[in-house]
């Protein structure tokens, strides 16, 4: 069986849901940006996928700039999320979600 | 080739991912984020996207990659590690769910691919992506010449936030 649209998006899926099991079960607030990282990565492998499938022997562009947009919101998102980590860190002494419950009723 | 390529990045990718969240020790964790990221870009490559495999090893396992590795060391928690919290099983159980899902879809779509798009840049499969990518961003009619922008105010307002959020307060 040769390679297609089915095998990337498959791969796409398993990261995504490893992704999101690990941003959901996870406490330590730096890994669960290193795991929306994940997400992101595997939304950008289903773009590109498509983009090279869609019609065949030719890459329809569209996807490859979607992919680049993705690129520059991680980067924006994992510097302001890391930069709030710390700040939270420098407050409680700790970086555990769970004890970052001060909106909590 | 390009097979035999898809399936040893595959296995490296699920498993590294595996291993970022399953793994104790959040600085190991990190570093097989960065392998991660490295499988993605070689991804890329069998997907004919040159440019964004480089953009890949640059932004990702470059930037965010080191990025992380600080935020690692800043806050180190020596105590507490790497623990999953108290809701894991119900997050693992709605993880499988939403994969079962999408494989089901992804199974079940009959993907006949077309045989003509209009109206969007297209390239032959065995050239470099760099200047499509580039006449996709900036067609004069149907390029996305404002998102881009948008980007760009996006970044500085990023930068300007991740300095005031670190910023201590009353020294200045």
């Amino acid at each position: 069986m040769s390679l297609g649209l089915e095998h990337y998006l498959i791969l796409s899926a398993i990261l995504f849901s490893i992704g999101l099991y690990g941003a959901l079960a996870k406490r330590n607030a730096v890994v669960v940006l290193m795991c929306i990282e994940i997400m992101l990565n595997a939304v950008n492998i289903a773009m590109v996928a498509f983009s090279r499938y869609l019609v065949p022997d030719v890459v329809v562009l569209t996807g490859h700039v979607f992919a680049i947009f993705i690129m520059t919101v991680a980067a924006a998102e994992a510097a302001v999320g890391l930069a709030i980590i710390i700040t939270i860190y420098r407050n409680r002494h700790t970086v555990d979600i769970e004890q970052a419950d001060l909106m909590q009723g | 080739m390009t097979e035999l390529a898809f399936w040893v990045i595959a296995i490296v990718l699920v498993s590294s991912a595996l291993a970022v969240v399953l793994l104790r020790n959040v600085f190991r964790a990190a570093l097989l984020l960065i392998v991660c990221f490295f499988g993605v870009a070689a991804l890329y490559i069998t997907l004919n996207a040159d440019f964004l495999a480089a953009a890949q090893v640059l932004i990702y396992a470059g930037a965010i990659g080191i990025l992380l590795l600080f935020a690692i060391m800043l806050t180190r928690d020596l105590h507490s590690g790497n623990p999953f919290h108290r809701l894991h099983l119900p997050a693992l159980v709605l993880s499988l769910l939403l994969l079962a899902t999408i494989i089901g879809v992804v199974i079940g779509t009959d993907w006949t691919t077309i045989s003509e798009v209009p109206q969007v840049v297209e390239m032959p499969l065995d050239e470099p992506t760099t200047s499509y990518i580039a006449v996709a961003l900036f067609d004069q009619d149907n390029g996305f010449v404002l998102p881009f922008e948008i980007a760009s105010v996006l970044l500085l307002a990023a930068l300007i936030g991740a300095v005031v959020l670190v910023r201590r307060e009353g020294k200045d």
